[in-house]
């Protein structure tokens, strides 16, 4: 659905360029929860900037390539680069970004936020079938039909957060784009929102990324995972093998480091920090924190390597026990 | 002397929320009983979701506001009182705290070694600026960091978790018997975060100091905690050791809370939708998850459960494990019908 190819974005300020995402090579299948996961900084919600083809400066494209292939209405197979993926936004790929609060309009109806969103796409401007479409889906959601004459600040934050997925997924886009969706809320309503997301995205078969730095979401509902680390990914695969079998110190580390309730065991957190990104090191950027760091992981930079089929890891490592 | 180091008693916290003339009162924290013990030094976990007041409770043991009713001892002196109760000056050097986001901690205006420098000269514990880098050092030391690379640096100048390391030793200048953490993790990355949550385990061991570690994260709570009180729209609805309350929880929020964890190892199973939240439950009467809970009877919406103790040593402020018979608090746990 969507490909990426050494993909460098960088923040471009007179003072300093940011290497926010540098050599990203990832694709997005159809039907399936692809999760990207990494700590804060690492640049992950850039990497969906890219994908959501919402470049601004100070944030460029330096190099690389973005493909996404869209299925037009007669079914057939339409190649759109960057700058034209924007054309289809919410009909063919749709956002739902992290603060419910701070994205919908506090002095507009829902009902009228989500005519706003889509009457211009979708050529209906009768507004009483709108609304009833909108109803519906709601209802197919689970959703009360209430919500639409409300403000945003009358409902609760799980509420918003429903609304905003309900909203990225009226049209039926084909891939769904979620920036940490459920961050600020309780674990509780996080599930619920979570099963939620599943849930329509089994219904529509459609592509689902999420962007989450909680390792267990990612557990809990992705078909695969991409772990990035300084504006790398270190590791990607079939989120099962990753997570019972990972080929990268980073990913190894930090799967070791959560605890569990029931188990007392030790748990070690990794030393050290993640490397600037203005001024990031020549060879692999884990190296300084790296237990198992040798020489060429100084000197130049490992590049992804198939390690069972569909699982990647970028470490010098899995190389030479392949040899 | 009493051989508890605090006591909470019956505490009750109320705000009122909108006007003078319209506005309601909102029970924030609803006659909570809690203590920890003097001679072992312990972690004590408050686990609850947002609006379940245990940063209301973090808040009134810190003094930063005063309950309504009840009242909060430490070393058998209340810390509210000013005639018979503690004095102010001991126990700031008694108690301290460690809050969630160490940026918003320390100015980002000030070096941040001048906040360990006040801490150290006006709780007395040095006389002067030299005493006074000695043992700034000791602390900094002791949560693993030095003071020559520290030295007039400012707060963005440090990573999240080097801040926090800082907001700790500040809280350890002056010996305290208890130290107050506030989500002190949340901000924290994961690969980092197991790194504070150690370094509370060791100072627990060389300092004899006594946590209380207010989260919404289960798995740390579990991870380091030898108590964990779990809480509920303003009411403690469970207490208990904390292999007792995670691996065997016994009232239904806390089953709720434990299932909805993303837990890696065990994946969810897909069963009914949490029904959202509502204001009602602050002012309901009798049981405030009645609304939620699945073992819910007539009499929970009548009457308020009593905080019934089994075995002897844990508490849930349930009517499922005395078989819905009101009067009853005590029970054993074998005799709880199988849910």
């Amino acid at each position: 659905m969507l490909k990426l190819r050494d993909v460098k974005a960088y923040y471009q300020t007179p003072k300093a360029v940011i290497q926010a995402v540098d050599g990203v090579t990832l694709d997005v299948f159809e039907n399936e929860i692809l999760g990207i996961a990494g700590e804060s900084g690492c640049g992950k919600s850039t990497l969906l900037k890219v994908l959501y083809d919402s470049v601004q400066p100070p944030l460029k494209i330096v190099s690389g390539e973005l493909t996404a292939e869209m299925k037009d209405e007669n079914g057939q197979t339409v190649l759109l680069g960057p700058g034209e993926i924007r054309n289809h936004w919410w009909r063919f790929i749709s956002y739902i970004p992290q603060g419910s609060m701070s994205v919908l309009n506090p002095v507009i109806k829902i009902e009228t936020q989500f005519f706003d969103a889509i009457s211009k796409k979708h050529n209906l401007n009768n507004k009483k079938e709108m609304h009833e479409r909108i109803a519906a889906y709601l209802k197919e959601l689970d959703l009360p039909v209430e919500v639409l004459n409300s403000y945003a600040h009358q409902l609760s934050g799980g509420m918003r957060q429903r609304v905003l997925v309900a909203l990225g997924t009226f049209l039926h886009p084909q891939i769904v784009l979620a920036d940490e969706p459920t961050t600020a809320l309780d674990v509780v309503i996080q599930k619920s929102i979570l099963l939620m997301l599943m849930e329509v995205q089994q219904r529509m078969k459609n592509s689902l990324v999420i962007v989450s730095h909680d390792m267990g979401v990612h557990y809990q509902i992705t078909n695969r995972i991409a772990i990035m680390y300084a504006g790398k990914i270190v590791e990607v695969g079939p989120t099962e093998q990753v997570f019972n079998n990972p080929k990268h110190p980073y990913t190894q580390m930090l799967i070791q480091s959560l605890p569990h309730v029931g188990d007392r065991g030790e748990r070690k957190g990794i030393s050290g920090r993640p490397p600037s990104l203005i001024d990031p090191p020549k060879g692999c950027r884990y190296a300084a924190r790296c237990p198992f760091v040798m020489d060429r992981c100084r000197e130049t930079s490992p590049e992804l390597i198939e390690v069972e089929p569909n699982h990647f890891a970028a470490c010098y490592l899995n190389e030479m026990k392949g040899a | 002397m009493s051989d508890l180091l605090l006591e909470v008693k019956d505490v009750t916290k109320s705000f009122r929320i909108g006007g003078l003339v319209f506005g309601t009162e909102l029970l924030a924290l609803d006659h909570v009983t809690l203590s920890l013990d003097k001679q072992k030094p312990s972690i004590m976990s408050i686990v609850g979701e947002s609006g379940s007041g245990k940063t209301t409770l973090a808040k009134l043991i810190l003094k930063l506001h005063e309950p309504t009713s009840g009242d909060i001892l430490l070393d058998g002196k209340s810390i509210y009182s000013a005639e018979h109760g503690l004095d102010h000056l001991d126990y700031l050097r008694a108690v301290q705290p460690i809050f969630q986001n160490p940026f918003e901690t320390f100015s980002a205006r000030k070096p941040v070694e001048t906040y360990l420098y006040d801490t150290a000269l006006k709780l007395k514990v040095a006389k002067n600026k030299n005493e006074a880098r000695d043992v700034i050092a000791a602390a900094l030391t002791s949560v693993g960091l030095d003071l020559n690379v520290a030295k007039g640096k400012y707060a963005h100048q440090f990573s999240g978790g080097e801040l926090q390391r800082i907001s700790i030793a500040r809280g350890l200048i002056p010996r305290p018997k208890l130290i107050v953490a506030d989500e002190p993790v949340s901000m924290i990355d994961a690969s980092l975060r197991m790194n504070i949550v150690n370094l509370f385990l060791q100072l627990k061991e060389m300092y004899k100091v006594s946590f209380i570690y207010i989260t919404h994260d289960l798995s740390t709570a579990y991870y380091m905690s030898d108590f964990i009180g779990v809480m509920y729209r303003g009411n403690l609805v469970e207490y208990g050791a904390s292999d007792e309350i995670l691996t065997n929880p016994q009232h239904p929020y806390t089953q709720l809370l434990l299932d909805s964890v993303p837990m890696v190892g065990k994946k969810w199973t897909r069963d009914i939708k949490a029904p959202d939240v509502e204001l009602k439950e602050y002012q309901a009467t009798a049981c405030k998850f009645a609304g939620r809970c699945p073992f819910v009877r007539d009499i929970c919406r009548e009457t308020k459960p009593p905080m019934v103790t089994i075995d002897g040593i844990r508490q849930a402020l349930c009517y499922k494990p005395v078989d819905y018979e009101p009067g009853r608090t005590t029970v054993k746990s074998e005799t709880i019908a199988a849910s």
